[in-house]
């Protein structure tokens, strides 16, 4: 079986007219599924470009990036569409949910595009909301709901597809300390129970919470380490040290 | 399924902006809503004037002068005629012919006691007028064979020349003059109703001969023949054999054209039909207008709507929309705004149809939309939502959902 992710010798250039600028400069990464890894680096570092990348929302330059075995670089818009929709569920730092709709209704917004009949799509979102905590608020708008509620609907709609991988940008850059650690723990849940989670961050506090940080700088891997708790429960699939792929990364710390 | 759904969200984001939505879609309510008002009320005189010939049957013929042929190339406008004696032979010589009278039309005010009325024309007809225009006689009677032959001063007058002289409930036998001519009533003809400008019910009806006396000579040499031919099979033969007798009659030599004009009930249809064809024609270049200035608000509004939810389609895509399943929603919503225009329309066009046949004076018949009409209608309110919808709705789907995402 193959790594959840793959990616090999991976360029984004942007062409920004008289400059381009490199926003990726040779990444290889190789990510397990159940790993839950958190993606460091100051602002500019490429660590969103990254996960542009990862979540498919774009494809590189150049270098190859596989997700299950496909090769992504070589898919079209629609098939990409299709990719994010089953294999991927985005969690953000502004929460994006629609507004004037219901919890119950945005949940259930990625299984509309993949084309899930009501009943069936009411029941697999209420059950999302449930293991957010939310059964209670199902029938509230957004502007209804406190940020950490907002934020735990947004991740019961990346849950609701039970895709490969959990994607959070900054899951708690718009949220209180207190909130901040609910929402953290929500996330180590979903670990625990075998989801694959990829968190980008620039907090030292919320990239603790992984068992492996990859710390990027200008386009590159600065160092990926596994922290110490991977001693500890290892999940469903092996927690990954140190891989072959990533010691093209000048600093590589097998801890 | 999508479709669906797509249908859902496009109304919830039309009621979230209700007031915008109304205003964008006001020129497609004002262009449908005059589409179907002048068409509801073209259309019930259509169905008024088919309902008056279908009255009168398919076997029914006129011969009358041809007026056209008056204004002639010849260097003197010749004075035509049409005589009484031409209306003899026809009635004699031609085979075929069930119903027949003759018509010698005039202009007399009436008069009773001291009212005095302008009636809409004074007739002297046969006395199988009435079932030569299947118009029956409501009170009393029709004028007989012997009134004819007498040339008797007896009328038979329409329900509105009752009501204008203020003969009361009881007209029959009364006197009243029409003209100089003191005549008496011996019938009331039933209530017809008006027709294209042309009120059945404001006549007066004299025996054939004493509208001759009164109105002159003149009057017997420019009649108008009307006539039923027996089975609907023989009016062309009818046809064929008036033309030949009154050509004959007329001494009208081979290559020169008729002097009279026989019509049929067709073409009368076809005149009237034509008229109010054209009507809607000019009705419908007018509506083109107001649906592309429609058109172009909701183009404007789709815009605007695109620009404002970029974060939301950022969204959508991320979580797995194509980009036809963004195009399909925008473009559901501009269709639903078009078509939610055109209900609007529809129903403010029937109210306002049904307006002008209550306000004007005129017996206009019950404004009457015809389902072509209304499909024209949402036909229309469909394409303008998808012409001036696929370009912002385009739009909405080429977006980047990085850039999309990012958007404040």
């Amino acid at each position: 079986m193959p790594a959840l992710i793959e990616l090999a010798d991976v360029y984004k250039i942007y062409d920004m007219g008289a400059e381009k600028v490199h926003a990726l400069n040779g990444i290889d990464l190789l990510l397990d599924r159940g790993e839950y890894v958190a993606i460091m680096g100051a602002s500019g570092s490429g660590k969103s470009t990254l996960m542009n990348l990862l979540g498919c929302l774009d494809t590189p330059t150049s270098g190859s990036y596989r997700l299950n075995g496909v090769a992504v670089e070589e898919l079209d818009d629609s098939q990409l569409a299709a990719i994010r929709n089953k294999e991927i569920g985005f969690v953000f730092q502004t929460f994006n949910l629609l507004p004037r709709t219901d919890a119950l209704h945005n949940v259930e917004l990625p299984l509309i595009y993949a084309g899930m009949p009501r009943r069936e799509r009411r029941e697999r979102a209420s059950h999302a909301l449930e293991r957010v905590g939310l059964a209670d608020r199902m029938h509230h708008n957004p502007n209804e709901l406190s940020g950490g509620q907002r934020q735990r609907v947004a991740i019961a709609r990346a849950l609701v597809n039970a895709p490969s991988l959990l994607l959070a940008d900054e899951p708690t850059g718009n949220l209180d300390s207190a909130t901040s650690v609910e929402i953290m723990e929500l996330f180590d849940q979903l670990h625990a129970g075998g989801n694959t989670v990829v968190l980008v961050t620039h907090e030292p506090d919320i990239a603790a919470h992984a068992w492996r940080r990859v710390n990027l700088r200008d386009g590159m891997v600065l160092s990926d380490v596994a922290s110490a708790r991977t001693a500890a429960a290892p999940p469903a699939a092996s927690p990954t040290p140190a891989t072959p792929a990533t010691a093209a990364s000048p600093e590589v710390n097998a801890g | 399924m999508v479709v669906l759904e797509n249908l859902r969200i496009a109304l919830a984001a039309l009621r979230a902006n209700g007031m915008r939505s109304l205003l964008t879609t006001l020129g497609i309510v004002i262009g449908v809503a005059a589409v179907v008002a002048v068409v509801s009320v073209v259309q019930g005189l259509q169905h008024l004037a088919t309902n008056v010939f279908e009255g009168v049957g398919a076997n029914f013929l006129q011969v009358e002068v041809n007026q056209d042929r008056q204004r002639g190339p010849g260097l003197i406008a010749k004075q035509l005629k049409l005589t009484a004696e031409d209306a003899q032979a026809v009635r004699e010589q031609v085979p075929g012919i069930r119903f027949f009278t003759r018509v010698a039309a005039g202009i007399a005010k009436v008069k009773y006691a001291d009212r005095r009325h302008q009636p809409g024309s004074v007739m002297g007809v046969d006395e199988s007028y009435q079932d030569v225009m299947n118009h029956a006689v409501d009170r009393g009677r029709f004028l007989s064979r012997l009134d004819l032959e007498n040339h008797r001063k007896v009328a038979v007058i329409g329900p509105k020349i009752v009501d204008k002289l203020k003969l009361g409930g009881q007209p029959l036998g009364k006197e009243i003059y029409v003209g100089n001519l003191p005549v008496i009533v011996i019938g009331v003809m039933e209530t017809k109703g008006q027709t294209l400008g042309t009120d059945l019910d404001d006549r007066v009806f004299l025996p054939f001969g004493t509208a001759v006396e009164l109105f002159g000579r003149a009057a017997a040499d420019r009649v108008e023949i009307d006539l039923q031919a027996a089975t609907t099979a023989q009016v062309d033969a009818v046809r064929a054999a008036v033309r030949r007798l009154l050509r004959r009659r007329h001494r009208l030599a081979v290559g020169r054209p008729d002097d009279f004009r026989i019509i049929v009930q067709d073409e009368l249809l076809k005149q009237i039909t034509g008229f109010l064809s054209g009507v809607t024609a000019v009705v419908g270049g007018v509506v083109a207008i107001s649906l592309l200035v429609g058109g172009i608000g909701i183009m404007n509004v789709m815009l605007v709507s695109v620009t404002e939810r970029t974060r939301e389609i950022g969204v959508r895509k991320a979580v797995g929309a194509r980009r036809r399943d963004i195009l399909l929603q925008f473009l559901i919503e501009a269709v639903a705004l078009s078509l939610a225009g055109g209900v609007v329309g529809l129903a403010l066009g029937y109210g306002l149809g049904a307006l002008v046949v209550a306000v004007v004076p005129a017996h206009l018949p019950a404004a009457h939309v015809p389902l072509w009409a209304i499909a024209l209608s949402f036909g229309f309110s469909a394409a303008v939502g998808i012409f001036f919808g696929i370009y912002p709705a385009g739009k909405a789907a080429r977006l980047d959902p990085i850039e999309a995402l990012r958007y404040e």
